[in-house]
């Protein structure tokens, strides 16, 4: 189960039979069956988390049990079959992107190559035309009339353990990333898919714990750390001292104040581990730099939100506290922190949830008076779109020089790129906070950007070589503007991306640092009456 | 070998037309009944397949968005890959489905020693669908000539247009052969790229070759075997089928029995088959949502106003003491609570 050595892998990527360097497999992959070991699977959710999140009201998570997908037996429970095929007659009912995405497929193979997971294994059913035929192969059998009549002919399949058991392998190798989506013809987007079959797996209680439990964490506690409030707020007060320590400016910070202007949301684990720590400094920087009245929650004090990862019902609920919170505190509107699948939730699916957020405003920046109409309905903003219209209208001290010691290039996260058009904001940051920073090449940048490869819950260290392998096509492209720039940064607003990132670099690109856009203004921020100490690595020098 | 079942399939279908329509007294049953019944399967399957798509909902605003949305003034919004208006959505599915431009983004990786991943820009794919469909909707549209009398001006002028290189009589038509064309580069594609190969079902070939049959059929009846082949006697027969009095009163030749047959298995397959892309492009919501979401509430029909958060009180009332003693503000302070208790 351990990482391979970095010459093994590389040589492995290129050189090993795989459909992605030009060897053929020889059986049809309807004959290629699932086989787990260990290091190619995440461990299954604990029995205990299971139960607790089906405990809660409005949360079905059935047939919680002690099981390993090493085992022939998986004690599915009675019935299965029909538990699944039911499933996903109501889905099919409810989501008409899952009807067209099951229909239109022409199999042109423009998404073929565009898969890091395919990139990085070579496995053909990381193709996402082929993860998404493991689920239509069974539509087409139980809900088309041609595959009823001519079965696998028509390409169809009959539900067995086997499909089974390939859904809950390649579902977890998928990180809703999209990027095949923006090559599709038809827009087909795996993402999509891969939702459809990780809710389809939960109703017979397959699912990760890497997954449930910061869930059910982030259910009791309000974070995925599992922070309680008075260990969130240490954790802040700490990071408000380090501040301190480093430029002599008190941080005024507050949680759960009623009646502050804005609540402030972030992942929790921008609180919790390096680097995201620095992220979070910057942000406390920022805030205090220009005297916003802001408040942190400790009851809403997570901003990503693993229920997307789960089902509808869970990203719903987890969601609900943003705006049961911002109604409580009586505040006018949120700024949430860097982060990407937070980011699709709260520009895609949060309004429609749980809104509409009647009871705030339509945010408007009190330190530049800029209303932000983008966000009239949802009533949230990005940090990285609030920062930057600080800085167009000149309400930042900036020195560049102050982070003369990063060169830096800039990682589009997936959601961010593509479920939600945030492209220039961070660039526009970066060009007034350093002076000078590279892109990488234009194939893996902006709508191609390629993901850390460990998005969607999958940052967990047993599966580390998967993730070493798909975040390869991101590392390599990182590698490139190392080699040519060197870049020594590489900067991101993205919470999992700072941690998953870290992992990819030290593997591929030892040397290389991983920041959030954030860090890189709380660095450059120039503050009133501060008592700067020499910083040679700006948060990050230890003094 | 799935390509195989599609030639047999293919060649079955001809054989039944070709011998089954000099059957004497079949020429109603090839010329009348199979193409009424297979336009009744086209027409009617199609629009119970768009109704069924329609029927579901679309719950959450999910475009993919392929460029710089609309936000700050200063930031220059990518209208067409991330349209905020309906207006730029229409320009984004239009040209999506008349330039096929998602697929004019396609690019090839390659992973050499190092490991070094590139990608270079691969328009094939786009190049030959943009071929075979062009080349498809131009004959569709010059069939309607044996549907229509007098035949307008613009038909003839796209007639004109497909034959100016006059070649050969009757004149050869490009579309003809671009058809052709592409559908061997499609159908090549597929076997010589690993990645297609790999994925493609009976259901990718047999299109592929039924309509390759069509093509063929149709050019060997204008250009080689003309024997009771009349034109005239054919767009009779044409009208006679669109104005619901069709009469067959003389012999055909079986070549027009067999393309007219290939014809109808293609209309009565489509709606049963992934040629519904045709529908579906124009239905898909990661291409034809406008990226908008926070600025306009969207909204989910079956959206269950009953799934809460856990509540606040229920989360103070589990950690109120830490709270207190982090000074953290509650809402009930602990005395409170312990006089309820």
């Amino acid at each position: 189960m351990a990482v391979p050595k970095l010459e093994q892998l590389s040589k492995s990527v290129v050189q090993g039979p795989s459909l992605a360097t030009g060897a053929v497999p020889t059986k049809d992959w309807m004959d290629v069956p699932a086989i787990f070991k260990p290091g190619n699977y995440a461990y299954p959710a604990k029995q205990e988390k299971v139960e607790y999140l089906n405990s809660q009201k409005d949360l079905h998570f059935p047939n919680a049990r002690e099981w390993s997908p090493e085992d022939d037996d998986w004690k599915l429970p009675e019935g299965w079959q029909d538990i699944i095929l039911k499933g996903l007659k109501e889905r099919l009912d409810k989501f008409r992107s899952l009807k067209i995405f099951m229909d239109c497929c022409v199999r042109c193979g423009a998404c073929a190559d565009k898969c890091h997971f395919f990139l990085g294994t070579g496995d053909p059913k990381n193709m996402p035309v082929l993860r998404a035929e493991l689920l239509r192969s069974v539509y087409r059998n139980e809900f088309t009339i041609g595959g009823k009549i001519l079965g696998k002919m028509a390409g169809g399949r009959e539900m067995t353990v086997g499909v089974l058991k390939e859904w809950f392998m390649y579902s977890y190798q998928c990180t809703e990333c999209r990027r095949c989506s923006v090559f599709c013809p038809y827009g087909i987007d795996t993402a999509e898919v891969t939702m459809m079959l990780r809710e389809l797996l939960h109703l017979v209680g397959v699912g990760i714990n890497w997954i449930l439990e910061p869930a059910s964490n982030s259910n009791r506690t309000g974070n995925h750390m599992g922070l309680q409030p008075h260990t969130f707020k240490d954790n802040v007060d700490f990071l408000a001292d380090d501040v301190e320590n480093l430029t002599g400016i008190k941080i005024n910070h507050s949680f759960n104040r009623k009646g502050a202007e804005v609540l402030f949301i972030t992942p929790s684990a921008d609180v919790f581990a390096e680097p995201g720590l620095y992220t979070a400094m910057g942000y406390l920087l920022l805030f205090e730099h220009i005297g916003l009245d802001y408040t942190w929650s400790t009851y809403a004090s997570e901003g990503g939100n693993f229920g997307l990862f789960t089902n509808n019902e869970l990203m719903k609920k987890l969601n609900g506290k943003m705006y049961a919170e911002a109604k409580r505190l009586g505040v006018k509107y949120i700024i949430g922190g860097e982060c990407g699948h937070m980011w699709r939730v709260v520009h895609q699916y949060m309004d429609t949830m749980n809104g509409p957020a009647d009871f705030l405003e339509v945010p408007k920046s009190s330190i530049t008076g800029t209303t932000f109409n983008n966000a009239a309905s949802t009533k949230m903003v990005h940090i990285s779109e609030f920062t930057a219209d600080l800085i167009k209208n000149g309400k930042l001290k900036l020195d560049k020089s102050r982070n003369a010691h990063v060169k830096a290039t800039f990682h589009d996260s997936c959601n961010p790129a593509r479920a939600m058009g945030l492209i220039d904001e961070p660039r526009y940051i970066l060009d007034h906070v350093l002076d000078n920073w590279v892109e990488m090449p234009e194939n893996t940048i902006r709508e191609q950007t390629f993901c850390c490869g460990s998005g969607t819950g999958l940052n967990t260290d047993e599966i580390m070589e998967l993730r070493m392998r798909s975040g390869l096509p991101r590392a390599n492209a990182v590698k490139h503007v190392i080699d040519k720039h060197d870049v020594n940064t590489l900067s991101c607003v993205c919470a999992i991306d700072r941690a998953t990132l870290t992992s990819l670099m030290n593997y591929w690109n030892p040397g290389c640092n991983v920041c959030g856009v954030s860090e890189l203004v709380g660095n450059a921020l120039v503050m009133d009456g501060e008592n700067r100490q020499e910083l040679d690595e700006g948060l990050r020098t230890l003094v | 070998m799935k390509y195989a079942f599609s030639f047999l399939a293919v060649i079955a279908l001809i054989l039944i037309a070709g011998l089954g329509s000099q059957v004497p007294g079949m020429q109603y049953f090839f010329g009348v009944a199979i193409p009424y019944l297979a336009m009744m399967l086209f027409v009617g399957g199609f629009v119970y397949r768009v109704t069924q798509w329609a029927k579901s909902p679309v719950p959450f605003s999910i475009p993919t968005t392929c460029g710089q949305g609309a936000s700050l003034d200063f930031i220059k919004q990518d209208k067409l890959d991330c349209p905020t208006k309906t207006s730029e959505v229409v320009a984004r599915m239009f040209l999506e489905i008349f330039l096929f431009r998602s697929l004019f983004r396609n690019t090839k990786s390659e992973i050499h020693d190092g490991p070094k991943i590139t990608y270079e820009s691969s328009k094939w794919l786009w190049l030959f669908g943009l071929l075979f469909h062009y080349s498809f909707l131009l004959i569709v549209i010059r069939h309607m000539r044996l549907f229509v009398d007098p035949i307008p001006f613009w038909l003839s002028a796209i007639e004109s247009v497909d034959s100016m290189l006059q070649i050969g009589a009757p004149t050869l038509y490009l579309s003809s052969v671009t058809l052709l064309g592409g559908l061997l580069l499609l159908f090549g594609r597929r076997l010589v790229n690993r990645h297609v190969r790999y994925i493609s079902l009976n259901n990718d070939y047999f299109p592929l070759v039924l309509i390759f049959a069509i093509g063929v059929t149709g050019i060997l009846m204008r250009y080689f075997l003309r024997t009771n082949i009349d034109i005239i006697n054919i767009k009779n027969l044409a009208m006679g089928l669109v104005t619901f009095s069709p009469v067959i009163n003389v012999k055909i030749g079986a070549i027009f029995y067999i393309h007219l047959f290939l014809v109808s298995t293609l209309l009565a397959y489509f709606p049963f088959s992934k040629l519904m892309h045709m529908g579906g492009v124009f239905m898909s919501p990661t291409r034809n949502m406008a990226n908008n979401s926070r600025a306009k509430r969207h909204i989910n029909p079956w959206n269950d106003p009953a799934i809460k958060p856990h509540s606040y009180a229920g989360y103070e009332d589990e950690f109120r003491e830490f709270m207190v003693d982090a000074g953290i503000p509650v809402e009930k302070e602990l005395s409170a609570t312990k006089d309820e208790a």
